[in-house]
């Protein structure tokens, strides 16, 4: 026998289902006039200083079908690489996001700012990336990634670095395809299969 | 020990299987590749916080915040209550919990839900709320009534309430589902049966709490949800090695 070692066990995830919405974004799933607003409706404020950029995307099943029914949520540091929270953090940025993919197309937009690299620990410094965090129905426990982008330098980002694999880095790089404006499809199975986190 | 800290990696093996043939819309909705694994980084050890004052009085009450007070859901009144630690056992305060479920009949306010039992004018069917400095939480809702869904033939779903939790850090962020203690359908449910431990499956079982009912108005239930924890060292800020 030995002391207990006395930690607690996390609690089991469950599918977020078809009506996710109704809880987390529930005027944009029709239930209108509980809150004054949906949650997370812009990750920045006006006046927040950076870039404006906008994502599209969509996110698609293991046989290629644009998903209807998927939330997103991202979080992301200021134009500076600092979280909001932390000391010296742009006031207008408030890094988090919730949205949906369209009930008819799939497709979802972010609009944000672009966000700095950002420094971790033991000098590791993270190209400028958004994090990503998917529930549907069908998806038992909600799935990480990141948003990287093409026109960054993304040759010495610590997690990028891991991918054995170097064509799957380019999953999590979303393309340019105007002025501040990107693409970045998610892939749930198969080919081009989007590299999801655990971290 | 900071907030900054890393986080503990998360067990996996107390999850859900993501690829589960019984729960058919998993099958193509799971990564068949491994997850990446690597230690936590700023952007998952910090996250969203969330102001009491973004409260409204109702939001945590579903049987009068969608008529914002003006008259009742139907169903049995219930309390749900409980705490949001994390694996060292501390409360996460201030925390932002939020609730969404069916109503008494097992119908959902959406498009997409058309299973004929009727929607309740009084029943919108999400809540909010946010602990207070020890990881509180309660709501007061009506029993969520059990529905059949479109799986195998003749699916049907438990009584349960979802719970989406955010904690302090990106990485905490935890959707998961609470059901009710004695009901026979969590045995035969296929999303239930994705955490594979019963022993886990159980933690998500809320007991009937008398001790925290009240007479002639609600039954109560407890439910107590944990979150990942951060790892408590004081070498996390030296140089890799020393």
């Amino acid at each position: 026998m030995t002391q207990p070692l006395d930690i607690m066990v996390e609690t089991p995830s469950q599918t977020a289902g078809p009506y996710v919405h109704i809880g987390c974004i529930p005027t944009f799933a029709g239930v209108e006039g509980v809150y004054p607003e949906d949650l997370g409706l812009s990750p920045i404020e006006d006046d927040a200083q950076g870039e404006v950029i906008t994502i599209v995307g969509s996110i698609y099943d293991g046989t290629g079908w644009a998903m209807r029914d998927a939330m997103f949520e991202s979080w992301q540091a200021d134009a500076a690489g600092v979280y909001p929270g932390q000391d010296g953090a742009d006031p207008k940025v408030t890094g988090f996001c919730r949205f949906a993919a369209d009930k008819d197309t799939g497709e979802f937009t972010l609009r944000t700012i672009k966000p700095g690299s950002v420094k971790g620990r033991n000098g590791q410094v993270f190209a400028p990336h958004i994090s990503i965090w998917i529930v549907a129905r069908g998806i038992n426990i909600g799935l990480n990634t990141r948003i990287y982008f093409d026109d960054e330098d993304n040759s010495a980002d610590p997690l990028l670095a891991r991918i054995e694999q170097r064509p799957r880095v380019d999953t999590l790089i979303a393309k340019k395809t105007g002025d501040g404006t990107y693409r970045f499809d998610i892939r749930l199975q198969g080919e081009g299969e989007t590299v999801f986190l655990d971290l | 020990m900071t907030d900054t800290a890393a986080l503990m990696p998360r067990r996996r093996e107390v999850h859900p299987d993501p690829y589960y043939t019984d729960y058919k819309t998993s099958i193509t909705r799971s990564p068949s590749l491994p997850l990446l694994s690597m230690e936590s980084t700023p952007s998952e050890e910090t996250g969203p916080r969330f102001g009491h004052n973004m409260l409204g009085a109702l939001d945590n009450n579903l049987i009068s915040n969608y008529s914002q007070g003006k008259a009742l859901a139907v169903g049995e009144r219930i309390r749900v209550h409980g705490r949001v630690l994390d694996e060292l056992g501390r409360p996460v305060p201030h925390t932002l919990v939020e609730i969404w479920q069916a109503n008494a009949g097992g119908r959902y306010r959406h498009i997409k839900d058309t299973y004929f039992a009727p929607l309740d004018p009084n029943f919108g069917g999400c809540g909010r709320t946010i602990t207070d400095e020890n990881g509180h939480y309660e709501f007061m809702t009506i029993r969520p009534g059990a529905y059949p869904w479109p799986n195998r033939a003749n699916d049907w779903r438990p009584m349960h309430i979802h719970f989406s939790i955010f904690g302090h850090a990106f990485g905490q962020r935890l959707i998961s589902q609470m059901y009710f203690q004695g009901d026979p359908l969590i045995d035969l449910c296929p999303i239930a049966a994705t955490v594979r431990d019963r022993s886990q499956l159980d933690r998500l079982v809320a007991p009937l709490d008398m001790q925290n009912s009240r007479g002639m108005d609600y039954l109560a239930y407890k439910f107590d949800i944990v979150l990942r924890g951060r790892r408590q060292t004081m070498f996390e800020n030296k140089p890799e090695g020393m």
